[in-house]
């Protein structure tokens, strides 16, 4: 039987082989993916040339040397160790996996590491600033905009992104009037501009309300 | 996912160059072909990556028209204040498409190229004569709820997937090219796609290493402008039946119409000749009914999707009801 203890060491152990993989991970990666992928790979497969990848993470400048098949979502998960990306079904159909990229919302299972060199990606670990949360993570919080949790840190940094759009005049399927320069964000809007994020818990008619609180807070 | 090598490309040319050798595409927005790419759908040996090319732009033409750049994306595209108030069919047709979170990353050019989401091209253990060629079509005696009712040879039922392409037919847009020599091209958008035929592994005639850089729409068509999508879902879903109507009216009567459908068939759907039977008539049911049999001349359906034909026509009502609405 596993004990709760056992299962925080079992936990904490796994983070720590995911840290020490980071950190050596330069040294490793460029003989990984022939090693890994030779038993199912035809034998004409060309050996892949890692590449150098750098990216400021959450404010930090990180140096990678990437497969050029490495996902942006699998770079932040399986080389900086950042878990907060989910991989939910790795084929940007449920928002799981979102970021800002350069301050813009997208799939990061959808994109490649190696096509980002040099830009800015903030994930969910990178949204509080500092101790003090981000509206956005309170607001859920104080709504109770989750249950299972696994698709709020993509809930979040989505909500983050849709209002800058908001905030910028986007409209969206849903808005009346195109000519509107600054459509309003009502119940409908949010939900139309969230619609890339899936919550299999249903959580929705909070995660409606939790956004909403800090859509119509001062900016 | 096959590995490959990949570069970024320094100008349309160089990537024209680079897309021409075998093996290499494009990458753009990457929306699409990482996924057919990670079901190994697509093999490619080498990926050219144009986003950093200078393809961004949205530039008034002097026709009183718009240039829409290569890599414009969908949200921004949608979002930009001419296309909202002077194209806002197109500016509907985008947002009626994806998630933002894909908006934000799919790109002009990219979207044009989007391959079907038919199942059996997913599923690499299923015959398809798309990606393979001369394999098979699991879709015709499959299930085949979501495929073409048009324009389908016995090779393929496939669908376009494309909101935006649906939209741009509508308006007359025609596809900027260039070529490793540096050639270039404008092609109209109706000559752009292709019906499957016995080649369905060939969707467009755009010809090797050539790159679209631009898509143009010609000034504003006079009247309403709608785009109407019917899918499973509310938001997020491929369209089963999309419209997009431009219709002028006057004094009850229909001066100039345009009407392209999605969902349909292999390329935006649209019939010149239906356009033309209601010019001068009455805006009411039968018109609309007349229009709707002329541009759905031809359909048939393939057992699950039978049900898309009655549905196209009731589509094509609504819109031509609404669009020309007093």
């Amino acid at each position: 039987m596993i004990d709760e203890n056992d299962e925080a060491r079992a936990a904490l152990t796994r983070r720590q082989m995911l840290e020490a993989a980071t950190v050596s991970g330069a040294f490793l990666l460029a003989g990984l993916p022939q090693a890994t992928h030779a038993a199912t790979l035809p034998e004409t497969e060309p050996p892949v040339a890692a590449v150098a990848v750098t990216l400021k993470v959450n404010g930090h400048s990180r140096q990678m040397l990437l497969d050029p098949r490495t996902t942006l979502l699998d770079a932040m998960r399986e080389h900086l160790a950042l878990t907060g990306p989910k991989k939910g079904c790795d084929h940007g159909q449920c928002g799981a996996c979102t970021v800002l990229l350069d301050g813009r919302r997208i799939n990061s299972c959808l994109t490649l590491a190696v096509m980002h060199d040099g830009e800015s990606v903030t994930t969910i670990e990178g949204i509080a600033d500092g101790n003090a949360l981000h509206p956005m993570q309170a607001a859920f919080i104080e709504h109770d905009g989750f249950q299972c949790g696994y698709c709020t840190s993509g809930q979040i940094c989505s909500a983050v992104g849709m209002l800058a759009e908001s905030r910028a005049g986007m409209p969206s399927y849903v808005t009346e009037d195109l000519s509107v320069a600054h459509p309003d964000l009502s119940d409908r809007e949010i939900r139309e501009r969230m619609s890339g994020n899936i919550c299999r818990c249903g959580a929705y008619p909070n995660i409606v309300a939790a956004i909403s609180e800090v859509a119509g807070e001062p900016t | 996912m096959r590995s490959f090598t990949y570069e970024r490309a320094d100008s349309p040319a160089q990537a024209a160059a680079a897309a021409a050798k075998p093996g290499a595409k494009i990458i753009a927005g990457g929306t699409n072909l990482l996924d057919l790419m990670k079901l190994q759908v697509e093999t490619p040996a080498h990926l050219v990556d144009v986003n950093r090319l200078d393809l961004a732009n949205i530039d008034d033409t002097p026709d009183g028209g718009l240039r829409l750049g290569a890599m414009v994306r969908n949200s921004d595209l949608a979002a930009d204040s001419r296309v909202r108030t002077r194209y806002g069919v197109l500016s509907r047709a985008l947002l009626a498409g994806a998630s933002a979170q894909l908006r934000n990353k799919a790109s002009t050019a990219g979207n044009l190229l989007q391959r079907t989401r038919c199942y059996y091209f997913y599923d690499i253990t299923k015959p398809c004569n798309k990606r393979v060629p001369g394999s098979g079509c699991a879709a015709l005696a499959g299930f085949n709820r979501i495929h073409a009712i048009l324009g389908a040879s016995d090779q393929c039922i496939a669908t376009h997937p494309s909101d935006m392409a649906v939209a741009m037919r509508a308006l007359d847009a025609r596809v900027e090219t260039i070529n490793a020599d540096g050639a270039t091209r404008a092609i109209p958008i109706a000559e752009f796609h292709r019906l499957p035929e016995a080649t369905p592994q060939i969707e467009t005639t755009l010809q090797r290493g050539e790159v679209i850089t631009a898509v143009t729409l010609p000034p504003p068509p006079p009247g309403r402008q709608i785009y109407r999508k019917v899918r499973d879902r509310a938001s997020y879903a491929f369209a089963l039946v999309s419209v997009a109507a431009v219709v002028e009216t006057a004094n009850g009567r229909i001066r100039s119409a345009r009407i392209a459908c999605g969902g349909l068939a292999h390329k935006p759907w649209r019939i010149e000749r239906a356009e033309a039977a209601l010019i001068g008539a009455a805006a009411d049911a039968g018109s609309f009914d007349a229009a709707a049999t002329a541009l759905l001349e031809g359909a048939r359906g393939y057992g699950d999707n039978d049900f898309k034909i009655p549905l196209a026509r009731r589509s094509l009502h609504a819109v031509l009801a609404d669009v020309t609405r007093t």
